[in-house]
């Protein structure tokens, strides 16, 4: 399935989507891949599949820790195409969220063309911005990819544009300034930076990752965003076993069913 | 003279707008930080075409550094190399090293840009030290992150740290070395961007800072250019240094890049031995790729993992290298070669006991370096070479590992 075709079933039913993060090889290949198809039969509507890399600036502890235990256990990136492809068999559209080099070292074009055979749907990219993208931008049409580049509260009204001109699938919005993981409470500038992106005149859709960790949380961002994007919250479910990943899954997939109406403009 | 050398010659125009040497370099961050890499390259030009800002730094250079430093002609030690050596004395500026030309300058930038606090990463603790240094001179708040590997086998340095009024963070993620502090230091300042700036330690890291770094430590190769020209009428035939991320190394080459005659040299850790795959040598031993923000040579595995580096030296031991390197690496205008561990300790001892100079372990490097490529220098000269030596630094440092290396400490004390 494609990430438009996730996005319309959801909009269909009058919703947002779930976005559910797990990376690949954690704890195991195997497990990493039951997992992820334990949360489409929970309820995400997508699936990032992270690929483990040694230096992966954007992440909090959390998913440190256990891309760290993926790599440690001998996950490659051949075994991130394998986890694309049992996922995808699942049903749910799956893209990868990977750092640029592991890419770069695989070829940019070759890598795209074995993801998109893999039945993978595209990419996220948080250390590759539009202006050093142009090989993939090529890659991604030449193999028919979705490019989810991010966006966030710091980028200034020409970047959020230029930078949402170059997404396919969907947007990203980092919610808050900072690292991935789990925080007490959603940021106040994610509604906003939503708010600026739709102000480019864009039809995609809009996901607000970076913070969601319950079912409250996930309510209130479905208020005002097309998708909910979590992953530091299913990664320590998942630390704590299989049966708190589906629990937390499906408490997620109840709160984007309940959005809380958006919050005033003004913050 | 200037001391900080600023000035723009033809090799200045590089890098271009948007941060890149022909393919290297340019920023590979995330979105979050492109506003405030933007707002720096911005403050960084401005200061650059600023006289009073230019003014400022060199005076602190002057008088609180202790540059420009003496290039110093080695008389017992040209004789046992067969040149000409002339060393570049950044072993006599104030904290030891190069490095403080380059906190003092980012730090003024950080007061100018209104920034109260800066962050930094460091290996050893070399760049730590001066980090805390130039915050304290200017008085802003500093945090330090270093590999909890790194306090352990630094401690004195994280006590000199904290002695100098900073916060000491030991990183315990990944490999618990100095890429990880460089990690949880661009996660810091993601998450605190508005008030801090991210005092990087070498002309690495994304745009501006590879071109923002150079600028600052330039005036070790505009000095020593003049002052060659003074002590011995001519431009050298050399000029040679370490290389880690690439500071001191940039820093003595940017002022010589248009002199085609004088040949640039560049010695990377080679730890113990390129056969060993136990070096730090990303330009001889590594692939191109992206790291910390760049586009460069890196140590890295099939899947573009990064790979771990060794070297005796810590400020060497980081497995990539900055972009403007890369670039002087690929279009052949200097050139790179690799030195062990080995190599390195006999030139620390010979230096040592020739010119009663303990240099750092890092600057050995460059020495010994210097002694592989004089004979082929001479060759292609047909006479006796001169070569400009960058030693970048003191050895006080590394007096442990000295001291181990060669036998000279009692049981005890080891
Ligand atoms: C004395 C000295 N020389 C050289 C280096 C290497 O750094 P760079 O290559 O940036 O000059 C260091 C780093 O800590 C150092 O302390």
């Amino acid at each position: 399935m494609s990430v438009t075709a996730a996005f319309d079933r959801a909009r269909a039913e009058g919703r947002a989507a779930l976005v559910a993060y797990l990376p690949a090889g954690y704890p195991s290949v195997a497990e990493g891949i039951e997992a992820m198809r334990a949360v489409v039969a929970a309820g995400a509507d997508l699936v990032e599949v992270g690929l483990p890399y040694s230096d992966p600036v954007m992440d909090g502890p959390v998913i440190q820790r256990a891309t760290q235990a993926a790599l440690g256990a001998g996950c490659r990136t051949a075994d991130v195409l394998r986890t694309v492809e049992a996922v995808a068999a699942a049903g749910a559209p799956v893209v990868v969220m990977t750092y640029w080099n592991p890419v770069e070292r695989y070829g940019v074009d070759s890598f795209a063309r074995d993801l998109a055979a893999a039945g993978g749907a595209g990419l996220i990219t948080p250390d590759l911005i539009p202006d050093e993208a142009g090989e993939w931008l090529a890659a991604a049409d030449t193999h028919d990819l979705d490019r989810i580049f991010l966006v966030s509260p710091s980028s200034t009204d020409a970047r959020l544009a230029a930078t949402v001109a170059r997404c396919r699938g969907f947007v990203y919005a980092t919610a808050v300034m900072g690292v991935t993981g789990a925080r007490e409470q959603t940021s106040q500038a994610a509604p906003e930076l939503v708010r600026r992106v739709r102000a480019t005149g864009t039809t995609l859709p809009v996901g607000v990752g970076l913070g969601v960790r319950d079912r409250a949380q996930a309510a209130t961002v479905a208020g005002y965003a097309d998708a909910v994007i979590v992953g530091s919250a299913l990664v320590d479910a998942l630390a704590s076993g299989p049966a708190r990943l589906t629990e937390l899954t499906a408490d997620l997939a109840a709160g984007i069913r309940t959005p809380l109406s958006p919050p005033p403009a003004s913050i | 003279m200037s001391t900080a050398g600023h000035g723009s010659d033809a090799a200045g125009q590089r890098p271009d707008a948007t941060g890149h040497w022909g393919r290297f370099g340019g920023r590979f961050v995330p979105e979050a930080l492109v506003a405030a890499l933007d707002e720096l390259a911005d403050a960084h030009a401005a200061a650059m075409a600023d006289d009073g800002f230019r003014a400022e730094f060199d005076a602190m250079l002057r008088e609180y550094a202790n540059c420009p430093s003496p290039l110093y002609e080695a008389r017992r030690l040209s004789e046992a190399v067969g040149a000409r050596v002339l060393l570049k004395r950044e072993d006599l500026n104030h904290t030891g090293a190069h490095k403080v030309r380059n906190v003092l300058g980012q730090a003024l930038l950080a007061r100018r840009m209104g920034k109260p606090r800066v962050i930094a990463e460091t290996g050893a603790g070399q760049h730590g030290v001066a980090a805390a240094t130039a915050a304290a001179y200017l008085d802003l708040e500093c945090v330090v992150y270093m590999g909890e590997v790194d306090t352990r086998r630094q401690a004195l340095n994280v006590a000199r740290m904290r002695m100098l009024g900073a916060t000491v963070v030991p990183v315990d993620t990944g490999s618990r070395t100095l890429k990880d502090a460089i990690n949880e230091a661009l996660r810091d300042w993601v998450t605190n961007v508005d008030k801090t700036h991210y005092l990087l330690g070498t002309a690495a890291g994304p745009h501006p800072f590879p071109a923002m770094v150079r600028d600052f430590v330039r005036g070790i190769g505009v000095e020593a250019r003049e002052q060659c020209l003074v002590a011995t009428g001519a431009l050298p035939d050399a000029v040679t240094a370490c290389v880690g991320g690439g500071s001191n190394a940039i820093g003595a080459f940017h002022a010589f890049l248009d002199d085609a005659p004088v040949r640039l040299y560049g010695f990377e850790a080679g730890g113990d031995g390129m056969a060993t795959g136990r070096h730090a040598a990303s330009l001889t031993g590594g692939a191109v790729g992206v790291l910390h923000g760049a586009r460069t040579y890196l140590l890295q595995d099939d899947d573009g993992q990064t790979v771990e580096s060794h070297s005796i030296s810590a400020g060497l031991d980081y497995p990539a290298v900055g972009p403007e390197h890369a670039w002087l690496h690929a279009t052949g205008r200097a050139d790179y070669r690799a030195v062990t561990d080995a190599e390195a300790m006999e030139a620390f001892a010979l230096l040592s006991r020739t010119e009663g100079i303990i240099c750092a372990i890092e600057s050995a490097h460059a020495l010994a370096g210097t002694m592989r490529v004089v004979p082929e220098l001479a060759a292609a000269l047909g006479r006796r070479p001169t070569v400009v030596v960058t030693l970048s630094g003191r050895g006080d440092k590394d007096m442990t590992t000295a001291g181990t290396w060669f036998g000279l400490l009692a049981e005890g004390d080891r």
